[in-house]
This record gives structure tokens, sequence and C-alpha cells, in this order.
């Protein structure tokens, strides 16, 4: 999993981005709780990720990463949907798959 | 004149992906205790189509309700953060919730219903934890509305509602006047996933709360469960070298 990011412990009392990236972090920390391989898994690489770019100062850099990071929210969103999706789709709809996989058919 | 409001009715369901699910040992019911509980999936489909239709300016609000105990409205609250604009918790606990069944349900959402004059009432088609596809075709007899169930396209014409139906044999199209009762199928649309900022703005929209009895609902249950069994539990097969073999062996067996 790829995570950008910029100073979450700033110094840079001036940097307006700093509310943004906060709401980055905590929008994705809510996110990966429910990540496939666990909730801290998910938070470890997290912080990792954001620690890396803790002394990135250029904004125009730092709306990048943020962007990443958006990017990301919308990734997780789409997994954590085809996941429920595909657990459905096997639950209810087993003849439809084993259709498409032409399992069950009658050879002629 | 565009229709006002949509009803939305949740159901609080076991997690969908639970690795383990367990009789419990009187055989009275599934273990539900300490057993992570969420939306049902095909109320989020539900909430997700209402929403849709409020963007697209049919409706002017949508109203998530849920019948049970206070964990439910964890679930009236993630649909609040999908995008309804209000929800209604009707409060049911204990001995009455466990013995809550579809008939109960619809009742407490017709009367709903009624009371609040929607125009439509939109719920996942059936609930994966009971599996009964039952509640939305009630709630429609109740209220004597038109019902479009199954559906996995809906599309609003003026007064009545175009529904393209998920049936055996394909898909059925078919045009129902409005009030009417809605049931969403897995591919009505994809549900939108409630972020955090969602979340934090849902928390200021209002959450009524009343009870069964307030609608005039009685909860009394005509349904007794006698006994719940686990499916037995799946042998391991049995290699054979020859037909002959295999032949002699589905004959012990009595199969053949």
């Amino acid at each position: 999993m790829v995570v950008k990011a910029d100073t979450v412990s700033g110094s840079d009392m001036a940097n307006p981005l700093r509310k943004e990236v906060r709401q980055l972090y905590k929008n994705l920390l809510y996110l990966g709780r429910e990540y496939p391989q666990g909730a801290d898994y998910f938070r470890e690489r997290l912080n990792s990720a954001f620690m890396k770019n803790k002394y990135v100062t250029d904004p125009k850099e730092i709306r990048k990463l943020v962007d990443c990071g958006e990017d990301v929210i919308k990734e997780l969103g789409t997994m954590y949907y085809l996941r429920e999706y595909s657990i459905m789709k096997k639950r209810f709809y087993e003849e439809e798959l084993l259709g498409l996989l032409n399992i069950g058919r009658p050879t002629d | 004149m565009s229709p006002a409001s949509v009803f939305v009715c949740l159901s609080l369901t076991l997690l969908s992906d639970y690795p383990v699910i367990r009789v419990k040992p009187d055989n009275s019911g599934v273990v539900t205790d300490g057993v992570k509980h969420s939306m049902n999936p095909f109320c989020e489909i539900a909430v997700e189509e209402a929403v849709k239709l409020k963007e697209k300016k049919f409706i002017k609000e949508v109203v998530a309700v849920s019948c049970g105990p206070t964990q439910v409205t964890e679930t009236i609250r993630t649909a609040l953060a999908m995008g309804c604009d209000r929800g209604i918790h009707v409060e049911v606990s204990g001995k009455d919730y466990e013995a809550m069944g579809p008939l109960q349900i619809a009742k407490i959402f017709a009367a709903l219903a009624k009371k609040e004059e929607a125009s439509l009432v939109i719920l996942g088609k059936q609930a994966i934890d009971d599996d009964c596809n039952q509640t939305g075709q009630m709630t429609a007899a109740l209220l004597d509305w038109p019902q479009g169930t199954f559906a996995s396209e809906v599309t609003i014409d003026g007064e009545k509602v175009k529904v393209v139906r998920e049936i055996d044999g394909g898909l059925e199209t078919i045009k129902i006047s409005m009030p009417a009762v809605l049931t969403a199928d897995l591919r009505l649309n994809t549900p939108r996933y409630a972020t955090l900022p969602n979340i934090m703005k849902a928390k200021k929209k209002k959450i009524a709360n009343m009870k069964p009895a307030d609608l005039g609902v009685d909860m009394v249950s005509r349904v007794e469960v006698l006994r719940v069994d686990e499916p037995p539990t799946r042998l391991a097969g049995v290699k054979v070298e020859t037909v002959d073999d295999l032949v002699a062996k589905l004959k012990a067996n009595g199969t053949i």
C-alpha cells in the first residue's frame, strides 16, 4: 500500500495545509480499521508513510502528497465494496457463478 | 409534483464475512453476543439508491428507519453519513426483539410510512441473517401499495416508478404508481463508503426515538422457533480404485 503525507508534527505553524494533512491522517486511520490484514498493520504502515515525509515543506509537494492520500481513500472504499460484493455474490448467486464457470452444466 | 419523502428501512445483521457462527447449546438460536454487527448489505444498497434519487432531485427528503435495541442507532448513523436527512429509531429490545420477525417489522414500517406520508419505502430485499425476504412484501401488502421487488434499476417517471426486476428467467420491467414499496437487489448500485467527515456531519442530524406502542403495533409473534441446528458437517471423501468398487460402495450405502 502506497501512502504519502506530510508533517504531522509540524513545527511550522504558518503552513495552512497542516489542517488538511491532519484530517487526511484521521480519515485514513478511520478507513484502516477494516483493513483485511488488520487495523494495527494498517496503522503501522500509515504512521511510517507519514513520518517518511515529515520534513517536506514545499506547499506544491504537500498538495501532491495529500491528493495521493485522497486516491488511497477512494481505493480502500472500492476494495471494501468489492469484498462485500463478492461475499454476497458467492452466497446468493452461486448458480450464476457456476454458470459463468461452466460448472454443473450438462455436457452435450 | 416531486415525491416528498422516501423512507429507507434498515436492518442490523451479523457481519457478512464473519468466519464462525455457532448455534446456541440449547438449539434455540444462533449466538449473537460478542459477534460484530453491521448494516445489512442489501439495506446499504437501499440507502444508496434513496440518496442517489435525492441527489438527482427526484425526492426531497430521505428518512432512515430501523427497529431494534440501542445498537441499531449505529446503523441509522451510518445511513445518515451516507446522505440521509434524518433518522427514526423504533425501540424494541429484550424478549420482544428476539421474537421480532418480518411481520412485526412490516407493521411498524407500514404504520410509520402512513403516519409520515412517505411516497416511497425502500428496503433491502432480505436480511442476511434470516434470509426471510418477506418484510418488503408484507409492508406493501399492509399499506396496500404496489411493490417493485428485487430491483436492479429504478427510475422515477412523473408519478410512476419504472422498476427493472431480477427474476429467474432474466429481467422484468414494470411500471408502478407511487406511493410504492421497493426492495433492493445486489446489482442496483454500489453503496458509498461512509467516510469520517461524513460521519462527523451526520452527528448533527436528528434521530427520533419511539416505541412500537406509539404506532399502535402489537409485537406478538405468530411464529415460534422450535429448533435451530447446524448443517451436517461435510464428511471427507472416500477414494475408490475401480468403477466396480464405486458401485459396490454406493450399493452398500443405500444410494443405489
